[in-house]
């Protein structure tokens, strides 16, 4: 490590791959002293104002709040807890538009100031080395502090790594166009600074201090120089002036020369960044015991009278900070919470200052054009590759342009699309003005989207296997207990025991009695139907009525059997003489068959006398038998008679075919 | 009151791609300076017809596809293109040459696959390579420089040859080429071909009129002037250094170790350089951003590759020159060395702690 250090004090940096020089616009306000401003009518203090989840809301609607109050209180490590910046009444507690590119609405708390600023009871710290490491990440943690830079992550996660720190970096970069906040408050408050950092050094305890800085802020670098004099840890090291050079990642690679490995935290390499903001702000929570409450914000832009840096109580609308800053009142208000390189424009001036609330810029329409005049002037791409020259994370954006485009999200995830750091560098070169970084956002969030679904989807189908896998459990189970129990039934009714046998007989009993059953109604039912025979003896009755049964089907399938040739031949061939010889053999077919079941019914009814199906013809069959053949030959009669008929029927239906079969025909061919 | 939502970031350097088009067509006025001034007017022509047949091909294929019209007609690829097209042919073709070239570079080449962005071929070299194919005798009819010539020609001259094929005084273009004893000239790179397969060594090629002093007359005016409209566009910095450095790297490197093989049958280094397209091919085709590769290394792949190509069908092809086909190759190529070019995403594949143990 040593060499890093003897390279720093030489002066000598790496370089990160990339970056641009957009013009910087600092003049504006670095002039200027910080300005307090007056406290609003009304604050608004969003939840969570970090990366990571909102703490436990502690307040009602009503609740008088003291300065420094905790109005949230954390039980997570990414929860981190907000204070009333001001004393007043909570008014009211819901969503409202927050400061977030999309304009999204979350739950704030609605301060109404009593103007007394009264401040809760503080404890003073007078002596820092009283304190323990936990007492001072404990401190850090009760403050809400979160990085101050831009992302806001939580700082006590920061400050309360178990890896073993090299190198504490402090980002004094800020690299964005016209902010200057960080270089006012360095003017301002260096030897507060310095305190920040030595409590972060006897937490972390690094090997170095690195403060980066870049070259266009003179000033504040000597100033930095002076405070940090006397101490041999701490190198201020001036950087040349390249966007993005404040991204931490980037910063990282021009001290060290090390790349922070993709999805790691930098601790893992031994570095712990904090913004210089940050460093303040912890100074000010441990000795002051001040949370974090206010904040240094940059309100620049062509389009103010007073552009200036201004201490602003966090919560404080956007609308007054530039009404203090003389912003004109006018119709299309073009807005942007950041830096002109990162940040967004905001749907509404009131969205309150948060703790990330750097800048906020109202540009001219000549500095940058608002949308308004302009509209989108996006050409095709032309592959010039102006973009992968200055991307920092060495991306190929015009790739990740067309996959965006074409939502292909496998090749996106290939080209590493999560490794860019939205610095913008690519769309501010683009020649062809794609908005690349628009592109990427939404990219990104389709893919994270689809993930959730994806996961989901997963989810659900576990539950379905579970539930499927439990359904065929519960039909086997149901299965072996009911083969259990017959099992058991019939073990039961074999013992041999007399209440077995009853059980048994009573079975049999019951078999009987369904069988009896069955077999009377298949005697009566043609019975019912045949009134002509009524007179005839009851065994005859039932052989004729067979036999006039079995004619009827036949005669029935003949008469189908007739139908579906005519048909078939209506199909081939439409001339009628075919027509009619067809059903004229039919018909002779149905005669031949009538007669033929005639002599049928003869030898029917001697069978019927030998078969012992049921009891009744049993009993009857051999005392009767002539009159049972008397009687069959008039049911034969009644048949061959019926058979005629039917023939005749048939005949005259061929002779007529084209009116039903015109009927039938469209019929069959649809089916 | 209204506000508006757009995404960052929210300036912009303001650069312009019909800018850049525009800067490139200038860059080309040294070069074309330089062909008026030894081969006459035909070039400049054979621009203004090439021009003209763009517009109006680009207007009806993009009012066919339904674009803007008025944004994209005007984005100076379309024009660009046809500057190349009506450098690159010869002087004294006729007009039907550059029209045909024109209109097929735009709309089959260019239009057909998407318009521009979307071109896999550089329309220009696509364009020419159609015509060298299909209309091989108008398209290598090269006139000699003008002090070279028998015949004086002026303004009309030209314009009545390239409309009519015939000089106002009646002479066809096969006449134009003659030279003052009596023989049909060719371009230096054609001349030193043929005289190879007649025997004859480099040495003794470099004695023909057509070669003047250096390496061709007239020519290396000429790829000089392409090369100063190349450092232009370096130091504006519209076109990328990669590309030129390599292709003019590897031919170099290609035709030094051939000549260092044997003097006799190869030539010089610098005949290579500043003759035929070189300097053109170098600075304002191969730097094509749409049809190249992408990534630095892939541009440096990209350009010897077509320093190489261009030295192999010189020495070994049918034809005198080789950076139309070259281009054409390389751009076939271009996807597959983007594909393996890919740089090093920051973090990726981090060579564990370089800087650490320096």
């Amino acid at each position: 490590m040593g060499s890093v250090i003897e390279r720093i004090k030489r002066g000598h940096f790496w370089t990160f791959h990339g970056g641009i020089h957009p013009p910087e616009q600092k003049f504006l306000t670095t002039d200027k002293p910080i300005r307090a401003v007056s406290i609003p009518e009304q604050l608004i203090l969003p939840l969570q104002q970090h990366i990571g989840i909102s703490a436990d809301l502690q307040v009602n609607v009503g609740d008088k709040v003291l300065k420094g109050q905790a109005l949230t209180k954390s039980t997570h490590p990414m929860a981190v807890p907000i204070h009333a910046p001001t004393s007043g009444t909570i008014t009211a507690i819901k969503n409202a538009v927050i400061a977030h590119p999309s304009g999204l609405s979350e739950l704030c708390l609605f301060i109404t100031p009593d103007g007394e600023d009264r401040w809760r009871e503080r404890k003073i710290c007078t002596d820092l080395a009283k304190l323990t490491d936990n007492d001072l990440i404990d401190k850090i943690s009760s403050a809400g502090i979160s990085g101050m830079g831009g992302a806001g992550f939580p700082t006590q996660v920061k400050v309360s790594t178990h890896e073993k720190i090299k190198f504490l970096i402090i980002n004094a970069a800020e690299c964005e166009p016209y902010i200057t906040a960080d270089d006012l408050l360095i003017r301002e408050h260096s030897p507060s600074i310095l305190d920040g950092i030595n409590i972060l050094d006897s937490i972390l305890s690094p090997e170095h201090i690195l403060i980066g800085i870049e070259d266009n802020k003179p000033e504040a670098i000597k100033v930095l120089q002076q405070t940090t004099a006397n101490n041999e840890k701490i190198q201020v090291c001036v950087l040349p002036t390249k966007y993005p050079t404040g991204g931490e990642k980037q910063l990282i690679q021009i001290l060290t020369g090390q790349e922070v490995p993709a999805g790691v935290l930098p601790s893992s390499l031994g570095i712990v960044m904090q913004n210089i903001a940050t460093c303040f702000a912890i100074a000010d929570a441990v000795i002051n015991d001040i949370p974090l409450i206010k904040r240094v914000v940059t309100v620049s832009g062509q389009a103010l009278q007073k552009p200036q840096n201004v201490w602003s109580l966090l919560g404080t609308p956007v609308g007054y900070l530039l009404e203090q800053c003389g912003y004109p009142n006018k119709d299309k208000k073009h807005i942007i919470m950041g830096g002109p390189m990162m940040g967004y424009s905001l749907p509404t001036d009131q969205v309150p200052v948060v703790k990330t609330t750097n800048c906020i810029l109202a540009p001219s329409e000549i500095e940058i054009s608002s949308p308004y005049s302009t509209g989108t002037r996006e050409v095709e791409c032309i592959r010039c590759g102006q973009c992968s020259d200055v991307c920092p994370a060495q991306l190929l954006p015009q790739e990740l342009q067309w996959s965006a485009k074409a939502k292909d999200h496998q090749q996106l995830n290939k080209l590493n699309l999560f490794d860019c750091i939205e610095c913008g560098a690519c769309a501010y070169v683009c020649p062809s003005q794609i908005p690349l970084v628009n592109y990427y956002r939404i990219a990104k969030s389709e893919i994270r989207q689809q993930t959730q679904l994806d996961i989901k989807a997963e989810h659900a189908k576990v539950r379905f296997e579970a539930r499927k896998e439990r359904l065929t459990r519960d039909k086997i189970a149901r299965e072996e207990k009911q083969r259990a129990a017959a099992a058991a039934r019939k073990a039961r009714m074999n013992s041999g025991t007399t209440e077995a046998k009853s059980e048994m007989s009573a079975v049999a009993q019951a078999l009987a009695r369904v069988k009896a059953k069955k077999a009377q109604t298949k005697v009566q039912a043609p019975i019912n139907q045949e009134t002509p025979t009524a007179n005839v003896a009851q065994k005859s009755q039932v052989a004729a009525a067979i036999a006039r049964a079995k004619a009827k089907k036949l005669a029935a399938q003949q008469n189908i059997a007739v139908e579906k040739t005519i048909l078939v031949d209506q199909n081939t061939d439409t001339s009628k003489p075919a027509v009619d010889k067809k059903a004229k053999i039919a018909a002779a077919v149905a005669k031949a068959k009538a007669r033929k079941f005639a002599d049928k019914a003869h030898v029917k009814n001697v069978n019927v006398d030998d078969k012992p199906i049921d009891d009744k013809v049993e009993q009857v069959s051999n005392t009767e038998k002539t009159l049972v053949d008397k009687k069959a030959k008039i049911a034969a009669a009644v048949a061959k008679a019926k058979a005629r008929k039917l023939a005749e029927q048939q005949a005259k239906l061929a002779a007529t075919p084209s009116n039903e079969i015109t009927n039938e025909k469209p019929k069959s061919e649809s089916t | 009151m209204a506000f508006w939502i757009a995404s960052s970031p929210h300036n912009h350097i303001k650069s312009e791609t019909s800018a850049i088009m525009r800067l490139v067509i200038y860059a080309t006025i040294p070069g074309i300076f330089a062909q008026w001034y030894f081969f006459g007017w035909g070039n400049i022509i054979h621009i203004s017809l090439a021009i003209i047949t763009a517009l109006v091909a680009e207007f009806t294929i993009l009012s066919l596809r339904e674009r803007n019209i008025k944004a994209q007609l005007f984005d100076g690829s379309g024009i660009l293109t046809a500057v190349l097209i009506g450098i690159s042919i010869p002087a004294i073709a006729p007009w039907w040459i550059s029209v045909i070239g024109a209109a097929f570079a735009i709309i089959i080449v260019k239009q057909l696959y998407g318009g521009l962005g979307h071109n896999p071929f550089n329309p220009a070299m696509a364009g020419y390579v159609m015509l060298l194919i299909s209309f091989p005798l108008q398209m290598t009819s090269w006139q000699p420089p003008l002090e070279l010539m028998a015949l004086p020609l002026s303004f009309v001259d030209t314009l009545s040859v390239i409309i009519g094929g015939f000089t106002i005084d009646g002479y066809s273009v096969e006449q134009l080429r003659t030279h003052i004893d009596g023989y049909t000239m060719a371009t230096p790179l054609d001349t030193v071909k043929t005289n190879l397969t007649m025997g004859l060594t480099i040495a003794e090629s470099m004695e023909n009129p057509v070669i003047g002093e250096n390496f061709g007359l007239g020519w290396e005016w000429i790829n000089a002037g392409f090369l100063l409209g190349g450092l232009f566009l370096l130091a504006k910095k519209a076109i990328s250094w990669a590309t030129p450095l390599s292709f003019l790297s590897s031919l170099f490197v290609c035709s030094l170790i051939a000549f260092l093989f044997s003097q006799d049958s190869n030539a010089s280094t610098m005949f290579h350089w500043f003759n035929g397209a070189c300097m053109l091919g170098a600075f304002f085709i191969l730097t094509d951003p749409v049809s190249g590769a992408t990534s630095i290394k892939g541009r440096i792949v990209f350009g010897a590759l077509a320093g190489f190509l261009v030295f192999i069908i010189r020495k070994y092809g049918g034809y005198p020159d080789a950076v139309a086909f070259a281009v054409l190759i390389c751009n076939m190529a271009a996807p597959l060395i983007d594909q393996y070019t890919r740089p090093r995403t920051y973090g990726h594949n981090v060579s564990s702690n370089k800087a650490g143990n320096e």
